[in-house]
């Protein structure tokens, strides 16, 4: 079972970002996940950027894969897109079926992100013949589900070889807008939203008049309030074949994470995450937002 | 263009099409539609008898199988296709990929639409579903401005209906999980948002509370207007004011901007509603029916008259319209 690492979803500094990837350089992460997928408005990095620090993490043995944009409305935004699908060194994540489109045209292997809506075992046949190589499960998907569609391939033969995915740390991107919540919570318009999302480094959390967290935002894109947390549910995993736990980029202490998660996998004891509140419930077909049985393995 | 209007049973039905509407759409009482409402939505008898008082007056009926299923429901969505298909519906709106794969290779005579819940938002993803399922038409997800609406119905592979009037859908449809985060049960899974069976009203005091599977959607006040709690319209505490963060009650609206519509050359106007009541439906098919005519006959001079904007707001939700999306300033 390899360890994967999401795309960052917030907004960082240049400088930031590149500290981030230096600072996973050396842990069990397998598979790092490179771009920006929430705003296009975003540009700490440019393409081009991101490619060469993709080169860079391939040297230090990291396999790479390059993210697409979630939501696309405009000219430009798939003009970055068709860039980011016509480089041939990096395996592409694609978010939006215009990825899925421009990548099994070219008869490229792909990966279909969280937001590709992989229900059931003949969409993942289908998305097979279209050179589907990896698929991230749509995250409100539960363990029961994930196993009858790892079940009905296996039997139907016809999605052989694809790798499974399944989102297991970190707030859960849940939702996608036109507007941008953050720049509406400092009452700015989008066009002129000053890019404050970047004082949120892990979103901007919201909770109900009774003060229970509920969602966090970030940018145009909404999340869970609580953060995801699969690690005692790793042996289920192992046994039903899942073959990529994503961690999902948090502004500080992901080594830690990578090695509790890492720990578990390879059966190692002695970590355990921070104490916080976390949430499971998707996994168990339930509200997202509830907490099944303990966190801790 | 067309005027495509809810029918969530018989009565609806019956006020869209006598009201003037070109098509109406329906969905099996089931959840394989993305209204699956208690009361609402046809039975095999039902539909049957649904599509004969349409056809019987020239109106289409359009058959929504747009959920997702999972792999051991899988069955009924292929059946309700078949379904569909026998009573000799003349399309189907879909957004899953296996059902539009079925759909597509069993029945290439039917007339396929993309779904909004399908969540195709721009040219390439547009020729995916084209080029794949042969779609004749996709519904626009209410996250364009209409300068995009525009740019993109200029070089479109397949002809497009967008949303023009009914409640606000403020998220891309078909990628939006904060139903189930809240209530397990969400409108890609199960063709409900914030459901039914979730909420409840309670009264503290003078103040009334609204609860979604017991998270505070929000509180009102005794003046004030309490509304459903659909969970991105309540109000939310974030950095110590209460508010509504993501938005407010408000209902979309687009009469202004029919010529607008017209000109890119936008095939449909889709009406929202199923789970409104036949007076709903009447009042609303009527105002846009007479509206739409009125473009037809006067074109470039057309202004929405008063007595239909009166009827829209006392039927919108808060009473307030929004261009929603289409605006850039409400992005």
């Amino acid at each position: 079972m390899k360890l994967s690492l999401g795309p960052i979803l917030y907004f960082w500094s240049k400088q930031k970002i590149y500290d981030f990837y230096e600072s996973v350089a050396d842990t069990r992460i397998d598979i790092i996940y490179l771009g920006e997928t929430v705003c296009s408005k975003r540009r700490s990095l440019k393409t081009q950027d991101w490619i060469s620090l993709a080169n860079e993490l391939a040297e230090n043995g990291k396999q790479v894969v390059l993210s697409t944009l979630t939501l696309i409305e405009a000219e430009s935004e798939l003009n970055t897109l068709r860039q980011v699908c016509e480089q041939r060194d990096f395996l592409v994540e694609a978010n939006d079926m215009a990825a899925v489109q421009l990548l099994s045209e070219k008869n490229r292997p792909f990966v279909s992100g969280p937001f590709i809506n992989i229900y059931n075992a003949k969409t993942l046949e289908f998305f097979h013949r279209q050179k589907l190589k990896r698929w991230v499960m749509p995250v409100e998907l539960s363990g029961e589900t994930l196993s009858q569609i790892l079940q009905q391939i296996k039997e139907t033969k016809l999605a052989e070889g694809i790798e499974t995915e399944v989102f297991s740390y970190g707030q859960l991107p849940l939702a996608f807008s036109a507007r941008c919540f953050t720049a509406r919570a400092h009452e700015l318009p989008k066009d002129q939203c000053e890019f404050v999302c970047e004082e949120y480094p892990d979103g901007l959390p919201f909770t109900s008049q009774e003060g229970e967290e509920v969602f966090t935002i970030n940018g145009i894109q909404t999340q869970s309030g609580l953060c995801y947390n699969l690690l005692k549910e790793i042996p289920d995993m192992q046994q039903m074949g899942v073959d990529i736990l994503r961690l999902s980029p948090q502004y500080e202490g992901i080594e830690h994470v990578i090695q509790t998660f890492s720990n578990v996998i390879l059966d190692k004891a002695g970590l355990e995450l921070e104490e916080k509140p976390y949430c499971n419930g998707y996994w168990y077909r339930k509200p997202g937002k509830d907490e099944i049985g303990a966190v801790l393995p | 263009m067309e005027l495509v209007c809810p029918a969530g049973n018989y009565p609806s039905l019956k006020a869209a099409v006598d009201q003037g509407a070109d098509a109406v759409y329906i969905g099996f009482k089931d959840n394989t539609n993305a209204r699956y409402f208690a009361g609402l939505n046809f039975n095999e008898k039902k539909i049957g008898k649904a599509l004969e008082y349409a056809r019987s007056r020239a109106v289409r009926v359009y058959v929504a199988i747009n959920t997702y299923p999972q792999p051991l429901i899988w069955p009924r969505w292929k059946q309700a296709v078949d379904k569909a298909a026998d009573l000799g519906a003349n399309t189907i709106i879909a957004a899953d990929i296996s059902v539009l794969e079925y759909a597509s290779t069993t029945y290439p005579e039917i007339n396929l639409h993309l779904s909004v819940q399908g969540s195709a938002t721009n040219y390439e993803s547009l020729r995916f579903y084209q080029q794949h399922f042969n779609i004749h038409r996709a519904v626009l997800p209410r996250v364009l401005s209409l300068s995009q609406v525009h740019n993109l119905a200029k070089i479109s592979p397949v002809p497009l209906e967008v949303f023009a009037f009914g409640s606000l859908c403020i998220m891309a449809e078909g990628r939006c999980h904060l139903s189930s985060y809240i209530t397990g049960e969400s409108p890609n899974m199960s063709g409900v948002c914030s459901p039914a069976r979730s909420v409840e009203w309670v009264q503290k005091g003078n103040i009334l509370e609204t609860r979604l599977n017991k998270v505070l959607i929000d509180r009102f006040h005794p003046e004030e207007k309490a509304g459903y709690p659909t969970l991105c319209k309540g109000r939310f505490e974030l950095n110590g004011k209460v508010g509504h963060v993501l938005e407010e009650p408000t209902s979309l609206n687009t009469l202004n901007h029919i010529p607008e519509l017209s000109k890119m050359g936008i095939k449909a106007v889709k009406i929202e509603g199923r789970q409104r009541s036949p007076a709903y439906v009447e009042q609303v098919v009527r105002v846009w029916r007479q509206a739409l005519d009125h473009y037809a006959l006067t074109g470039r001079d057309f202004v929405p008259k008063k007595e239909w904007t009166d009827v829209l707001a006392k039927v919108s939700e808060g009473s307030q319209t929004t261009l929603g999306a289409y605006s850039r300033p409400w992005q």
